[in-house]
C-alpha cells in the first residue's frame, strides 16, 4: 500500500513533462490530487496514541538486513500529511508561477519526484530503506537547486548542498550501520536488528560503540537540518525556484534532520551526550540564524535564515527532551511548516508581481497585493507569535518547557526570548515592510497573483488561524500521536490561549509580551537602519564556515592536480618508477611484517639439468638487457622463454610447455618482422639515471623473490583444485584436467580470454590499416 | 625473404603442421592439446608459410579473410554456450552427444567450444602475422 | 628447487622492469615479454611444483594419480601466455605506428607533443 503509492508518485514524476504538454495549465492541478490522495489515505489510516497503523515489508537483500520496510506511526502520519498537504498546494501554485515557461513541466516532474522521496523517508522503518530515501531527497534537491542550471549561481549552489548534505548522509549511513550491528549484538536476530522499530526492545545506550554511533548520526541530522557550522548551503540553496524553496527549504526536507533526531530520540536519546551535544547546536544555530536573518535584504534569504533558526530551536527542544520540550517541538514544527511554507509563497508572488525580492526597492504594495497581504500577514502572525495564532500556541509552550528545567532553563530562556524577538522583527522585514509604508518604485508595475498562486498562501495561512483558535484539532489528534512516536510512550496534549493566572503562566504571559514587543521595536528601528545591519553582518561572516567551505573546496581540486603532476607524469619513465616504488612500499612491510621470508620447509631438491635451465633463462633475459642490437635481444629473448617452456615441461606442464614454445616462436618472429627496419635505439640515459633504474628493478626482483618464498608451497587453497582432479573424468569426460578445466569448468573464463585474443588482433588489424596519416588527427 | 629451400619445405611441413594441429585440437581433452595449442600450431604453419610465398598467397590460400574465421571462433563458442539455455541450463553447461569417437573421446558441446577457441587463436595470430607481412 | 625459482622469478622481474624503464618503446616491449614470463613462473611456483606428474586421467583410471600437479594455476597461465602475446603483438604494432607518425621511439621525446 504505501510503497504502492510512493511508486505511484514516481511514475507520475515521469509522466508530469508528458502530461504537462497535454493538459497545459491543468496538468498541475491535477497531478496534485496524487499527493493529496496520498494525504488522504493517511488521515483515514491515522495511527491512535503511540500505535502504528500501517506496515509494509518487503525483502530486498536480507542477508545485509537491507529491506524495504515502512511503518505509519504518529510521528511518520504527522510529516508525510504535511509533506503531502504542502506539496499537493505547492504543485499547484507551480504551475502558475511557472505558467508559459517551457520548464514547467520539469519543475513539475522534480517536485512530484522529490515527494516520493520525502515520503518515503518519513514511512521509513528500516536503516536501508531510510538511507536510501535520505540520499534520493540530497540527489532531487541538488536537481531543484540548480534548476536554473544555465545560471552560474544556481549550479554552485546546488553543488554546495550536494556536497554538505552528501557528506552528512555518509557519516549518517556510517552511524545507522554501527547502530543495527550494536542492536544485533544485543540480540536482535536477522533482519529485526535493522528495523527502527524494534530497536524499542534493546538499549543501544547500552552498547560501547553508542558515543561514535551518535556523532555520526548526529552529524547527518546537522547537515540535512542545516545546524550551525552547516547551516551556510540553505540561504545559497534559494537560487532554487521559489516553489521549491517553499517545499524543501521550509516545510519538509530541512525537517529530515529534525525528523532523524526525533525518530532516533527513544533509541539514542536521552543520555547526557544527546542532551549536551544536541542542544548546544541548536542554541547556537538558533542565535546564529536569528542574528543573520536580520542583515538580509533578499525576502527569500531572510525567510532562510529565520528558518535556519527555527531549525535550531527545534534541535535544542529534542536536545532537551523532556515530555514538554517534545510537545513544543511537535507544535513548532507544525506550525513552522505551515507558516514558513505560506511566507515563502507570498516572497514568491511579490517576485513575481513586481520583478524584484529586495525589500529596499519594496513598499506599499498592500493595495495591489490585497489578497498576498492578506496571507502574508497570517503567516507573519503566526511566525511573531501573536494571539490568537498557532504560532501563539507553540512559543507559549516552548518557554514553559524551558521554564520546566532547573539552572539551564534560565539561559536557554533568555536565549530563546533573544532569538525570537529576531525572529518577529524578521516577520515584519518580510510581511509588512514591503506591503506598507511609502510606495517605491520596483522595476514592474505591481500586480496581484493569479489564483492557482493564492490558493497556497491562504490555505496554510488560514490552517495557521484556525489551529489557534480551536486549538482541539490538534491536541487530540495529530500532535499527542507525534509526541507519543517521539517520546516512546503515550501522552496528552493540552493547547490554549489562555493559561490563567498562575506564577508560571503570568511569567509566560510576560516574556511572550516582551518578544513581541521587542521585536517590533527592533523592526522599526532596522527598518531605518538595514545599511548598518548588513555591515555589520559582513564582518562578522568574514570568519563563517561559508569561507573554510569555500577554501576548503577551491583547495582540494589544487591539492588533487599537485598530486597527480608529481605521480601521473608525463613522462613514461617517471610514472613507471612511481608505481614500481608504490607497489614495493606497500609489499615490502606487508612481506616482512606476514611472510617472515624465511626458507619454507620440505624444499623440494635441486637437480643438476634445473640450475642449467634457470641459468639459461636468467642468461636470456640478461642478454636481452644488454644487447644494444634488437634482433641479437630479440632473439635472447626467445632463449629465455624456450627455457620457461622446458621448466614447465619438467615439472609436469606439457599443455603449457607447447604453449610456449609456440608463443615463443611466433613472438620472435613478429619482433624481428616489426623492429626489423626501426633504427636503432641508443641509450639515452644518463648514469645515474641508469644506476637508480638499476636499483628501483633489482629492488623489485629481490621483493618478488621474497613472494614467492612466502607464498610456496600451496598457497591456493585446494578444494578447487581437488574438485577439479576429482570430477575431471567422471562429470566432464576428460582425462586432461587442465583442457576440460578451461572448455568445461571455467569456460567463462575462456570465452572471456578469447574475446581479449580477438579483440587484440582486431586492434592490430585497425592500427595497420586503417591509415591515419602523420598530420595530426587526420582523416583516413 | 624468398628462399626455395624454405618453400620446397613449406610444401611437405605445410600439411603435416595442419594435419598436426587438428590432431592436437581433438585429443587435448584427454592428451596435452587443445584448442589453444592446435590454434597456435596452425598459426605457425601458415607463418612459415607467408614466409616463403608471401602474405598474399597465404591469404588465397586460406580463402576466409582471418577475421571470418574470429568471428566464428566465437560464435562457436556462443553456441557451445547457448545450448544449454534451451534445456534451461545456466549458459557454457556441457551437454554431451550419447557416442564417443576413438582418440577424441566423447563429443559435446565442450568440444565445440574448444573449436571455437581454435579458430580464434588461428584467426587472430594470422590477422596479426599477415597484416604486419603486408604493411 | 623453490630457492631457485625464487631466483629465477626475481631475475625476470628484475630484468623486465629494468628494460621497461629504458627511453625507448622496443625496449619496453622486451620488458613487457620478461615481466609476463616472470608473473606466469610466479603462479606456476606458488601453484607448488612437482616432478613427472602431470595432471592427466591414465587409461583405466577415474582420477589423476595421487601428487599430480595443481591443474587450476597451469589453466591460468595457459590461457595468461596467449592472452600475453596477443597484448604484446599490439603493443608492438602500436610502438611501430607510433615511430611511423613521430619519427622516434624514445617516449621522452612524445611528451609535450600531441
Amino acid at each position: 500500500m504505501l510503497s504502492a503509492m510512493i511508486a505511484g508518485l514516481l511514475v507520475a514524476a515521469v509522466l508530469a513533462p508528458l502530461a504537462e504538454r497535454r493538459l497545459g495549465l491543468w496538468a498541475a492541478p491535477v497531478l496534485a490530487a496524487l499527493p493529496a490522495a496520498f494525504a488522504a489515505v493517511v488521515l483515514l489510516n491515522f495511527p491512535r496514541g503511540g500505535g502504528v497503523a500501517l506496515t509494509e515489508v518487503r525483502p530486498w537483500v536480507t542477508d545485509l538486513g537491507a529491506e524495504l520496510a515502512f511503518a505509519l506511526d504518529g510521528l511518520a502520519a504527522v510529516l508525510a500529511l504535511l509533506v503531502a498537504g504542502i506539496g499537493a498546494l505547492i504543485l499547484i501554485y507551480a504551475g502558475g508561477y511557472m505558467a508559459g515557461k517551457a520548464t514547467r513541466g520539469r519543475l513539475l516532474a522534480y517536485l512530484l519526484a522529490f515527494l516520493a522521496a520525502m515520503l518515503g523517508l518519513v514511512l521509513a522503518d528500516n536503516v536501508v530503506t531510510l538511507f536510501v530515501f535520505w540520499e534520493a531527497t540530497s540527489v532531487v534537491s541538488f536537481l531543484l537547486i540548480g534548476f536554473d542550471h544555465h545560471k552560474g549561481e544556481s549550479r554552485a549552489a546546488a553543488v554546495q548542498a550536494l556536497l554538505v548534505t552528501g557528506a552528512g548522509g555518509l557519516a549518517m549511513l556510517a552511524g545507522l550501520i554501527l547502530a543495527g550491528q550494536a542492536a544485533s549484538d544485543l540480540g536482535l536476530a536477522g533482519t529485526e536488528a535493522w528495523r527502527i522499530s524494534a530497536w524499542a526492545t534493546v538499549d543501544l545506550r547500552q552498547h560501547p560503540h553508542y558515543f561514535p554511533t551518535l556523532l555520526l548520526i548526529l552529524a547527518g541530522a546537522a547537515t540535512k537540518s542545516a545546524q550551525w557550522p552547516f547551516h551556510f548551503w540553505l540561504p545559497g540553496a534559494m537560487a532554487a525556484p521559489t516553489p521549491v524553496s517553499a517545499l524543501l527549504h521550509s516545510a519538509t526536507m530541512v525537517k529530515a534532520g529534525v525528523f532523524l533526531l526525533a525518530r532516533l530520540s527513544p533509541h539514542l536519546g536521552g543520555t547526557p551526550e544527546w542532551g549536551w551535544l544536541v542542544t548546544s547546536a541548536g542554541v547556537v544555530t538558533m542565535l546564529v540564524g536569528a542574528g543573520m536573518a536580520l542583515g538580509q535584504r533578499d525576502l527569500k534569504r531572510i525567510l532562510a535564515y529565520t528558518t535556519v533558526s527555527v531549525l535550531g530551536t527545534l534541535t535544542m527542544l529534542l536536545g532537551v527532551g523532556t515530555e514538554l520540550a517534545v510537545k513544543s517541538a511537535v507544535v513548532l514544527l507544525v506550525a513552522h511548516a505551515l507558516y514558513k511554507a505560506a511566507l515563502f509563497l507570498v516572497a514568491g508572488n511579490v517576485d513575481h508581481g513586481t520583478g524584484t525580492r529586495d525589500i529596499t526597492a519594496l513598499g506599499g504594495l498592500a493595495r495591489h497585493l490585497p489578497w498576498t497581504f492578506t496571507a502574508a500577514v497570517l503567516a507573519a502572525l503566526s511566525m511573531a507569535g501573536a494571539p490568537p495564532m498557532f504560532g501563539f500556541v507553540g512559543k507559549e509552550l516552548l518557554y514553559t518547557s524551558k521554564l520546566d528545567l532547573e539552572a539551564l532553563g534560565a539561559k536557554l530562556v533568555i536565549a530563546a526570548v533573544i532569538a525570537n524577538i529576531a525572529l518577529v522583527a524578521a516577520a515584519g522585514m518580510v510581511a509588512v515592510k514591503p506591503f506598507l509604508f511609502r510606495r517605491r518604485e520596483p522595476p514592474h508595475p505591481p500586480h496581484e497573483a493569479p489564483a492557482s498562486m493564492l490558493l497556497g498562501p491562504l490555505l496554510l495561512g488560514l490552517a495557521g488561524l484556525f489551529v489557534g483558535l480551536v486549538p482541539a484539532t490538534f491536541d487530540r489528534t495529530l500532535g499527542p500521536a507525534m509526541a507519543a512516536a517521539i517520546l516512546g510512550r503515550e501522552v496528552e496534549m493540552k493547547l490554549k490561549l489562555w493559561h490563567g493566572l498562575s506564577v508560571e503562566a503570568l511569567t509566560v504571559l510576560v516574556l511572550s509580551t516582551v518578544t513581541v514587543a521587542g521585536g517590533v521595536g527592533l523592526f522599526l528601528v532596522l527598518r531605518r537602519r538595514m545599511a548598518t545591519a548588513r555591515r555589520l553582518l559582513e564582518h562578522a561572516s568574514r570568519v563563517g564556515p561559508t569561507r573554510a567551505f569555500n577554501a576548503s573546496l577551491a583547495a582540494l581540486p589544487k591539492a588533487a592536480d599537485r598530486l597527480s603532476r608529481l605521480v601521473q607524469t608525463p613522462s613514461l619513465g617517471r610514472s613507471l618508477s612511481v608505481i614500481i616504488a608504490a607497489t614495493l612500499s606497500v609489499a615490502a612491510p606487508s612481506l616482512i611484517l606476514l611472510g617472515r621470508p624465511s626458507l619454507p620447509a620440505g624444499l623440494t631438491e635441486v637437480q643438476l639439468h634445473e640450475v642449467a635451465l634457470a641459468v639459461l633463462i636468467l642468461a636470456g633475459a640478461a642478454m636481452a638487457v644488454v644487447f644494444p642490437k634488437r634482433l641479437a635481444a630479440v632473439v635472447a629473448l626467445g632463449l629465455s622463454g624456450i627455457g620457461i617452456a622446458l621448466l614447465f615441461a619438467l615439472f609436469s606442464a606439457p599443455d603449457l610447455a607447447m604453449t610456449q614454445i609456440m608463443v615463443e616462436s611466433l613472438t620472435v618472429i613478429l619482433l624481428a618482422l616489426l623492429f626489423a627496419h626501426l633504427p636503432p635505439s641508443p641509450e639515452r640515459s644518463s648514469r645515474a639515471e641508469r644506476l637508480g633504474h638499476a636499483l628501483l628493478a633489482g629492488a623489485a626482483g629481490v621483493v618478488m623473490a621474497l613472494f614467492v618464498l612466502v607464498v610456496v608451497p600451496g598457497s591456493f587453497p585446494p578444494s578447487t583444485s581437488e574438485y577439479f582432479l576429482a570430477e575431471s573424468f567422471s562429470a566432464a569426460h576428460g582425462r586432461n584436467v587442465v583442457n576440460v578445466i578451461l572448455v568445461d569448468f571455467r569456460a567463462l573464463d575462456t570465452l572471456g580470454e578469447i574475446t581479449v585474443v580477438a579483440l587484440a588482433g582486431l586492434g592490430v588489424w585497425a592500427l595497420l590499416r586503417l591509415k591515419l596519416g602523420n598530420d595530426r588527427g587526420g582523416e583516413p | 625473404m624468398t628462399s626455395f629451400i624454405l618453400r620446397a619445405a613449406t610444401g611437405y611441413l605445410m600439411p603435416l603442421l595442419l594435419l598436426l594441429s587438428v590432431f592436437m585440437l581433438l585429443r587435448g581433452h584427454n592428451e596435452p592439446g587443445g584448442g589453444f595449442i592446435g590454434g597456435l600450431l596452425a598459426a605457425a604453419a601458415f607463418a612459415f608459410h607467408a614466409l616463403a610465398w608471401g602474405p598474399r598467397a597465404t591469404l588465397e590460400l586460406l580463402r576466409a579473410d582471418p577475421r571470418t574465421i574470429i568471428a566464428a571462433g566465437l560464435a562457436a563458442a556462443l553456441l557451445a554456450g547457448v545450448v544449454a539455455a534451451a534445456a534451461g541450463e545456466p549458459f557454457l553447461t556441457a551437454h554431451w552427444l550419447p557416442i564417443a569417437l576413438p582418440g577424441v573421446g566423447k563429443v559435446g558441446t565442450p568440444l565445440l567450444f574448444d573449436v571455437g577457441v581454435y579458430l580464434v587463436v588461428v584467426g587472430t595470430t594470422t590477422l596479426i602475422l599477415l597484416t604486419l607481412g603486408e604493411d | 628447487m623453490e630457492l631457485l625459482l625464487a631466483v629465477v622469478v626475481g631475475g625476470l622481474y628484475a630484468s623486465g622492469l629494468y628494460l621497461m624503464l629504458r627511453r625507448s618503446l622496443v625496449k619496453l616491449l622486451l620488458g613487457l615479454v620478461l615481466l609476463g614470463h616472470a608473473a606466469n613462473l610466479l603462479i606456476f611456483s606458488a601453484g607448488g611444483v612437482v616432478r613427472g606428474e602431470a595432471p592427466l586421467v591414465a587409461p583405466g583410471e577415474i582420477t589423476p594419480p595421487p601428487g599430480a600437479a595443481d591443474p587450476l594455476p597451469q589453466a591460468l597461465i595457459l590461457t595468461a601466455i596467449v592472452i600475453g602475446f596477443a597484448v604484446v603483438s599490439f603493443a608492438a604494432v602500436l610502438a611501430r605506428r607510433v615511430f611511423e607518425v613521430t619519427g622516434t621511439d624514445d617516449p621522452a621525446a612524445m611528451e609535450n607533443g600531441s
